[in-house]
């Protein structure tokens, strides 16, 4: 692995053992001391051309937990406002010398670009492109929901095999969901996307999922262990519910998340969101604050999954080593 | 690396045996009893085991600790101290899996700490972890035992218990073999000249 562009790249070994990093990962979070010196003197450029607080933060807390250089860039206030394109950016990032490359763009493929160009070489982390890709959201998603459904016991090796999980709201601009029908599935989980038509993007039907428009039925029929509620993009809207549904009120009652369909939900199933919430609107405040609620552990998940990627990716190299260590040796023998 | 494989016979054509399972069990044996002699018994010890093979190692003194000396759990007594996140040469190598850390109840601060390893070689796995170790806490003094101490530091490292000083050259390679991870005992050199 040299970049993380895609779920879609992932096959089943990559994503598990990024899923056992993390735990390992997430295990000495609890320490008093969380600082690990593994990635001493790399640098690691978070290049934001769109507005987030936790993707952001998330990935500055991994990488200055491994110890690594963070460069926070946002769009605003930098030379892209005035006009700077994406090539000479990374020309220059490259020539301060960047290891890897965070990158959120509003344009899908922006870090499939980035790294396929040549204009960096380091490794090229997609952090949310467009209505395309958002893989780390995915396989904190994904650890999210190993920790708690994949059984008792050590969760380390295992996969999400036979988990029914409904994708419920905006599917139609989510990346999140995008990145996490390919996990789940590679992953073996059996995923659901609870939408109204007008929010189910065209094409969908080649997709490992199945569809829905009722959110009760879904409940009631497919017994969902998890119920992962997506946000309601309404700033990819044009106006109130730019016509993709009559009403926030209406949008509320059929696809919303409230205390009767909380209660409809089996005794050990999950709920997750990728936040921002609207409460409200897909999530009211009484399923947002439910036990069952798992949003803010999936942000101390986020921490951990984003070093066990920034580890994979930065920490390992290929150059022969001077001379054989005796652990080498023993491998190799 | 393939655990719990069991050698075929020419493995012991290509390696010269140099411990067996009765050697091994002597030394291990010889180093428990030195720790308690050292540490004047064994109620502050904390046996830390460097995976791969120093966890099971670390595993059989503290058996052999509790059988000499009343009182003590086994236990209670190892723990698992993994360094890879630690190590100084991850660049030169593909990217290792990380082990496991697990630290027994009653944390470091004021124990005395014995690291435990198969190998004893450059020292650099040690240094990390030292490193390591006071990113955990803070130990009254750490040790180190080593069931083979092979030679050729890059650093200022010494054991304080070791199974067998084995006198090398840097082309051999020293294969320790636990019944544990691969089917028998066994101390083996290889490769180069003798």
């Amino acid at each position: 692995m040299k970049h993380l562009l895609s779920t879609a790249d992932l096959t089943l070994a990559d994503a598990i053992r990024i899923l056992d990093t993390a735990g390992s990962m997430a295990a000495t979070q609890g320490r008093e001391i969380k600082k690990l010196p593994t990635l001493r003197g790399r640098t690691v450029v978070n290049l934001f051309f769109e507005d987030s607080t936790r993707t952001r933060i998330s990935f500055e807390t991994a990488a200055k937990r491994l110890s690594a250089d963070v460069i926070n860039f946002s769009a605003k206030g930098s030379s892209v406002s005035k006009g700077e394109s994406l090539k000479d950016t990374a020309l220059t990032l490259q020539a301060m010398g960047a290891d890897a490359v965070v990158i959120r763009h509003h344009a899908s493929g922006a870090p499939h670009t980035l790294a396929t160009s040549g204009w960096t070489h380091g490794a090229v982390i997609n952090a949310g492109d467009g209505m395309h890709q958002h893989p780390t959201q995915a396989l904190l998603d994904a650890y999210t929901l190993r920790r708690h459904l994949s059984g008792p016991g050590d969760v380390t090796g295992r996969d999400l095999t036979g988990l029914r999980v409904a994708i419920v709201g905006d599917v139609l601009h989510s990346r999140v969901a995008r990145s996490n029908v390919q996990l789940l599935h590679t992953l073996g989980a059996d995923v659901t996307l609870v939408a109204p038509p007008t929010l189910v993007p065209v094409g969908v039907e080649a997709w490992p999922a199945k569809v829905s428009y009722h959110l009760d039925e879904t409940i009631a029929d497919d017994k969902p262990d998890a119920v992962m509620m997506l946000r309601v993009q309404r700033e990819r809207m044009s106006s109130a519910g730019g016509g993709f549904f009559p009403s926030p009120l209406e949008y509320t009652r059929r696809y919303g998340l409230d205390a009767r369909r909380l209660a409809a939900l089996s005794d050990h199933a999950i709920v997750l969101h990728p936040g921002p919430m609207n409460r409200g609107l897909e999530i009211s405040a009484d399923a947002a604050d439910s036990p069952r609620a798992v949003i803010v552990e999936q942000v101390a998940n986020g921490v951990a999954v984003r070093m066990a990627v920034l580890y994979l990716l930065l920490a390992g190299g290929d150059a022969a080593p001077a001379r054989p260590t005796n652990d080498e040796a023993k491998v190799n023998a | 690396m393939s655990p719990a494989v069991p050698l075929e016979e020419s493995d012991d054509e290509v390696g010269n045996l140099v411990l067996g399972p009765p050697e091994i069990a002597r030394a291990l044996t010889r180093i428990a009893h030195e720790i308690l002699e050292r540490n004047k018994g064994g109620s502050d010890v904390v046996l830390l085991g460097i995976p791969t093979r120093g966890l099971p190692l670390a595993r059989r003194l503290a058996e052999r600790l509790e059988a000499v000396e009343p009182g003590l759990d086994a236990s209670r007594l190892v723990g698992s101290l993994d360094v890879t996140m630690y190590r100084d040469d991850l660049a030169h190598h593909p990217t290792r899996t990380i082990g496991e850390t697990d630290i027994p109840g009653g944390g470091l601060d004021g124990k005395v700490v014995v690291l435990v390893d198969d190998v004893l070689f450059s020292g650099r796995t040690i240094r990390a972890a030292l490193d390591a170790i006071s990113d955990l806490g803070r130990p009254r003094a750490v040790q180190l035992a080593a069931l083979v101490d092979r030679g050729h530091r890059e650093l200022p490292i010494r054991a304080d218990y070791v199974g067998k000083n084995l006198p090398t050259s840097t082309t051999e390679r020293v294969r320790v073999l636990l019944q544990e991870s691969d089917g028998r005992d066994a101390v083996l050199i290889e490769g180069g000249t003798r």
